[in-house]
């Protein structure tokens, strides 16, 4: 299977070739049998190959497939697939989960009338032929053994969200209705919401920023090592970190700033939210459990240069930590579910980076998989929601939804369990770990993490008690709900079994005398400088880990305080605190920033340009002035001098003209 | 003596052209159908160019020579190496498809369309062929003559300004060059054979002198900040056919008169140029991408779009190395390709609309599905995303500037999100957001029209996939003009040797790993 592993990456190929060719001649069933099949056989492949990589014990395979461009004897970059237990791991996550909201969305992107006629989305086929390509993508990006490939990987994967994120291409933005404070109160105004396509192109360009940032990464590496093969650089880190030490720095920091953009990092977070304006399924998969996390991939598989660059790593954890902070506070107040959960997903991924900066790599990737576990639980949760009340979000018009959507109810709140880092959850194991690692690092990352913690416990149960428990707000909504099929419901249930005992892969070994088997499986990959092994002793682990689970239990009981048992407490607090609770709502206004610094004085600065420079200065005044101004001196000589001779005249003043200014000038 | 190919190559379609002023011309059909058939076999016989051009030498071949006008030693010389070879095989295929889409677009004086079309395409195989200079001059400027009528006949409602501008501007550089190149005759020992000419050493102030002459000609054809006024203009009055052909072959020309003449010849010269080129290109880059956000006219986006990507060709030239080069001729082959694609895919639209304004679009994705993919694909090809030939390009561009300055490659690479940025947008309004009803009804593309844009598609994703079958024809020449320009010179050390030899000391001091 090894050998084969480019079938992981050419079966959704052909299901997105077969899908997009085809998909609209074959009809929607054949189409829904076709994407998530491809999706499955190339997790089988993948699940072959983490079998052989078991047996061979970890040690990397390269598999060879093609020369891409060679250029003299210096730049060469070969098309070959590394197999070791890193990349198998991300294989056996995209392909698994990837697989899970496949089916989903089979069900999902069809609607139902009120006779039970099944209506698939005008573009359903469209939508497997980019969710198949996601999937070949990110396959790329994690399956790569240089550089270059992760960077195509890495593009491709932004083109993907691009294309799905802005699939109802012809939605216009939508207005949110301003949050009511009761009466006598002035209701706080939010903004609209960018339509799918503007969000798409906003995602598109935020992630380019950070795409360049990243290629400038490679010059770089290619400059210092001559090479882009990570098993030709990681060898030589060392070497090269100690004859020119600032290569390995500014090489790690030029590839963190891909980071923060495609794992929507601050300050390049902005699109993550927007994203949302996507299909749900592409909410789950892609800014939810894959692609946002290929920057916790990426410094995990380069941690032998981070290992060698102290600073940035610093730099890494505290924009980890601050981003953690940072969204789960704004994740307090959103009204959208979606939302909350983007918001989520920017302040969980802030954990993952925080890890790896402090160096606890196992840590970032262990997160990153139950992550993916329990956030797309979550979104699917959320999209079984939005197809039952007919793609209305809003969690104000929700409420008493647990009776009539039990499956989808126990589901999500076993997702939010794990989010919130319950005990005994997958979340509450790996967040923990990082928490238990910072600390070791620094008690005041270890602050903001807990804290974090505790703002996710309680947002996570906002959403849940608004949604699903209480009375229904909009009885209409309420009155036509419904669970949703067997297509639906069977992936929340796989996904909720994973969210809840993912964490058996990494107990923490200090208190249980298990191995953790995360640590055991990633060991090869963190080569000679091996990862900072954090020995805490039981009691202090004993201490962090209580108290993280104190932690989250106290966020859950707020929100249930808080809405729950009385829930006017909510409204009272905004009031008192209006210009905090507006701050929060409207995102710290961060997006009408960017808005007024890059993008409107952007344009005005190109509408000058363009006006200025362009037609004024170069077209008005050299290109047609030029042959104006000789056209004026002519006609001004012509009355000095009559007749033909304005030529001779003309040719003579030019040629004092050249003359004086060669004397001049020489 | 071998057959003489490129004579072929160059005659055949004037030829063909003046066989069909023989059709009368009320058979607009087999006007088209002959012009077809023409540029058809012109393709043809280009292939054998393909598959029996030897990789391995820097030497001119399938190289015809016999003296003209023997009294000022002018020759008939012509050759190719691996730098035009893909230009005379790119002006080939062009051709058809402007030949394709000019079908039903054009609607008077057909007859004269098309051969002004193919006389333009003889025209221009032979500047990309021509060997002795005087013959390239010719050459040049007979390009100008079809093309100014291709504008100025066909054009759009501001046709005749656009002509003049265009004529007038590439006038006044070619006249520089000429002087230039009788400066050459004369001070190189009476000829005008350019290989002989390049392998001659000129005094240092009199190769600079020469340099601007020569930029004065090309820098307006690329065109380079800040003579580019022209193609906007050029571009957008110019017919769909008009469009391709400028934007596929005729500003590769100046790109192409950097690497035939001023490198090999001038090398001290272009070496110490080095930096105003790679600073001028720069200012390309950013200021046609930026120019590009405030346009509203479709055309004129395009247009301004390729003097940004032009940008990035001139700068891969100028940054002088295996890497950067390559890439800037890969990247001449790339923009021809989607650039030419854009253009074709836009005279299909207009032909339709009969209006360029962008927002008078909106919602075609719903209209024209089909259309949109394709477009979509020259879109994200325009912009560079791996898969596609654009990304190649640009790839071994920047790294290769990278390698010279990081702070050059810093400031092109900002091209991109630029690019990014413009190009998303105009797709976003022209084929998303809320259909607009005006264009309820819309025709979808025809078969003709598909036919006109698979090439294009299979070219895009070829290159992509797999650049290495390009890039195999360029290294041996492209090494050879390396060494002609920095053999001369004191040896700027370029950054690749800098980071081989670090590589190389690296490696040399670290005992081996096995894996």
């Amino acid at each position: 299977m090894t050998q084969l592993i480019w079938l992981v990456i050419a079966l959704p190929i052909f299901g997105m070739l077969f899908n997009g060719i085809l998909g609209r001649r074959v009809g929607y069933k054949v189409v829904s049998i076709v994407g998530p099949t491809m999706v499955f056989l190339a997790f089988l492949v993948g699940f072959g190959a983490f079998i052989e990589t078991i047996r061979r014990g970890g040690v990397a395979v390269t598999v060879h497939l093609w020369t891409w461009a060679t250029i003299g004897n210096m730049f060469s970059v070969p098309i070959n697939l590394l197999v070791d237990p890193l990349s198998i791991l991300m294989v056996l996550v995209v392909t698994g989960v990837g697989f899970l909201i496949h089916v989903y969305a089979t069900d999902y992107m069809i609607h139902r009338d009120e006779l039970g006629h099944v209506h698939p989305d005008r573009d359903f086929s469209r939508f497997f032929t980019f969710l198949n390509l996601f999937i070949a993508s990110m396959l790329i990006l994690v399956l790569g053994d240089n550089y270059l490939m992760m960077y195509v990987g890495w593009e491709l994967v932004g083109l993907c969200s691009y294309l799905l994120i802005g699939f109802w291409y012809d939605r216009p933005e939508q207005a949110q209705a301003p949050i009511d404070l009761g009466a006598d109160h002035e209701p706080i105004k939010l903004t609209p919401l960018l339509s799918p396509a503007a969000s798409g192109m906003k995602a598109f360009i935020v992630n380019r920023i950070g795409d360049v940032g990243f290629a400038l990464g490679v010059f770089l590496i290619w400059q210092t090592f001559g090479t882009l093969q990570f098993d030709k650089i990681f060898p030589f880190a060392k070497f090269v970190s100690e004859n020119s030490p600032s290569a390995i720095p500014w090489i790690t920091f030029l590839l963190f700033i891909g980071a923060m953009g495609k794992s929507a990092q601050i300050p390049l977070y902005v699109w993550l939210p927007d994203a949302m304006a996507g299909p749900t399924p592409v909410s789950a998969l892609i800014h939810a459990a894959t692609m946002v996390t290929a920057g916790v991939y990426m410094i995990v598989r380069s941690n032998a240069l981070y290992a060698l660059s102290p600073t940035v790593s610093l730099f890494i954890a505290t924009i980890g930590a601050l981003t953690a902070l940072f969204a789960a506070t704004i994740a307090l107040v959103q009204v959208d579910l979606k939302r909350i959960l983007a918001y989520s997903t920017v302040s969980q991924l802030g954990y993952m980076f925080m890890a790896v900066g402090v160096g606890a790599y196992t840590s970032g990737m262990f997160h990153l998989t139950t992550h993916a576990f329990f956030k797309a639980l979550l979104f699917l949760g959320a999209g079984s929601v939005m197809h039952a009340l007919h793609d209305v979000i809003d969690i104000r018009r929700m409420g008493g939804l647990r009776d009539k959507m039990p499956d989808t109810y126990r589901t999500f709140v076993i997702g939010g369990l794990a989010l919130a880092g319950f005990p005994l959850m997958s979340g509450f194991f790996s967040k923990d770990e990082i928490l238990a690692k910072a600390f070791e690092f620094s008690p005041i990352l270890w602050g903001i993490g807990i804290i974090t913690a505790g703002l996710t416990a309680f947002y996570t149960f906002r959403a849940i008690f608004l949604a699903f428990h209480g009375q229904p707000r909009d009885q209409h909504l309420y009155d036509h709900a419904h669970e949703n099929h067997l297509a639906i419901t069977i992936p929340l249930w796989i996904l909720a079994i994973l969210a809840m005992f993912g964490g058996l892969l990494g107990l923490p070994s200090a208190i249980i005398p298990v191995p953790h088997l995360f640590d055991k499986w990633l060991h090869s990959i963190f080569m000679a400088h091996g990862e900072v092994e954090a020995h805490a002793s039981l009691l202090k682990e004993l201490v962090l880990l209580s108290t993280s689970g104190i932690v989250a239990i106290g966020g859950i009981g707020l929100a249930y305080f808080f809405y729950v048992v009385s829930p006017t407490i909510p409204q009272n607090l905004a009031r008192q605190a209006r210009p905090l609770f507006n701050l929060l709502a409207n995102k710290y206004y961060i997006d009408e920033l960017y808005h007024e610094v890059f993008v409107k004085s952007g344009l005005g600065f190109a509408k000058n340009m363009a006006q200025g420079v362009d037609r004024l200065i170069i077209d008005a005044v050299f290109v047609d002035g030029l042959p104006k101004l000789v056209n004026s001196l002519g006609q001004m000589l012509s009355h000095l001098q009559s007749g033909y001779i304005r030529h001779y005249a003309l040719a003579t003043f030019i040629g004092v003209l050249v003359m004086v200014s060669y004397f001049f000038l020489r | 003596m071998s057959f003489p190919i490129l004579s072929l190559l160059i005659f055949f379609p004037i030829l063909g052209g003046i066989a069909l002023l023989g059709i009368g011309k009320e058979n607009v059909k087999g006007i088209k159908i002959m012009a077809f058939i023409v540029s058809i076999f012109e393709l043809l016989f280009s292939l054998p160019l393909w598959f029996s051009f030897d990789k391995t030498t820097y030497q001119m071949q399938f190289v015809e020579r016999h003296s003209w006008i023997s009294l000022f030693n002018i020759e008939y010389y012509l050759g190719i190496d691996g730098i035009s070879i893909l230009f005379v095989l790119l002006s080939a295929l062009i051709t058809i498809l402007c030949v394709l889409v000019s079908w039903n677009s054009i609607e008077k004086k057909v007859k004269e369309f098309f051969v002004s079309l193919l006389l333009l395409e003889g025209a221009m195989i032979g500047v990309f062929c021509a060997l002795d200079f005087f013959l390239f001059y010719i050459f040049w400027e007979a390009m100008l003559i079809p093309m100014f009528l291709l504008i100025g006949v066909w054009g759009g409602p501001n046709r005749i300004y656009a002509a003049t501008k265009f004529f007038l501007y590439t006038l006044v550089g070619s006249l520089l060059m000429l002087v230039g190149i009788i400066t050459l005759y004369i001070q190189g020992g009476n000829t005008f054979d350019i290989l002989a000419l390049a392998g001659q050493h000129y005094p240092v102030k009199l190769q600079l002198m020469l340099f601007w002459a020569f930029f004065a000609a090309f820098a307006v054809k690329v065109p380079m900040w800040p003579v580019h006024t022209w193609l906007p203009d050029a571009h957008t009055e110019a017919p769909a056919a008009g469009s391709v052909v400028l934007a596929g072959i005729l500003i590769k020309m100046g790109a192409y008169g950097f690497l035939r003449f001023s490198m090999p010849i001038l090398p001290e010269a272009t070496s110490a140029m080095m930096m105003p080129m790679l600073v001028l290109s720069l200012i390309g880059i950013v200021y046609g991408g930026i120019i590009c956000l405030a346009q509203t006219d479709l055309k004129r986006l395009i247009a301004y779009s390729s003097v940004s990507h032009m940008g990035f060709v001139t700068l891969g030239i100028f940054a002088l190395n295996t890497q950067s080069v390559e890439g800037g001729i890969l990247q001449m082959i790339n923009h021809g390709v989607v650039t030419g694609a854009l253009f074709l895919g836009i005279g299909m639209v207009y032909e339709r609309t009969h209006t360029r304004k962008i927002s008078d679009y909106g919602g075609l994705a719903t209209n024209m599905p089909v259309f949109a993919s394709f477009f979509l694909l020259f879109t994200l090809a325009s912009v560079g995303l791996p898969g596609t030939n654009g990304f190649i390009g640009e790839l071994l561009i920047l790294l290769g500037s990278f390698l010279t300055k990081p702070w050059v490659a810093l400031i092109a690479a900002s091209g991109l999100i630029i690019g990014a940025w413009y190009m998303l947008w105009l797709y976003q309004r022209i084929f998303f957001n809320p259909v607009n009803s005006r264009w309820n009804g819309i025709k979808e593309l025809d078969a003709r029209e598909i036919a006109t844009f698979l090439p294009m598609v299979i070219l895009i994703f070829w290159i992509g996939l797999y650049p290495n079958s390009m890039l195999e024809y360029m290294h041996v020449s492209v090494a050879h003009l390396l060494e002609q320009v920095t053999g001369n010179t004191a040896g700027i050390p370029s950054g690749v040797e800098v980071a081989v030899d670090t590589a190389v000391k690296a490696t040399s001091h670290l005992p081996q790993v096995s894996h």
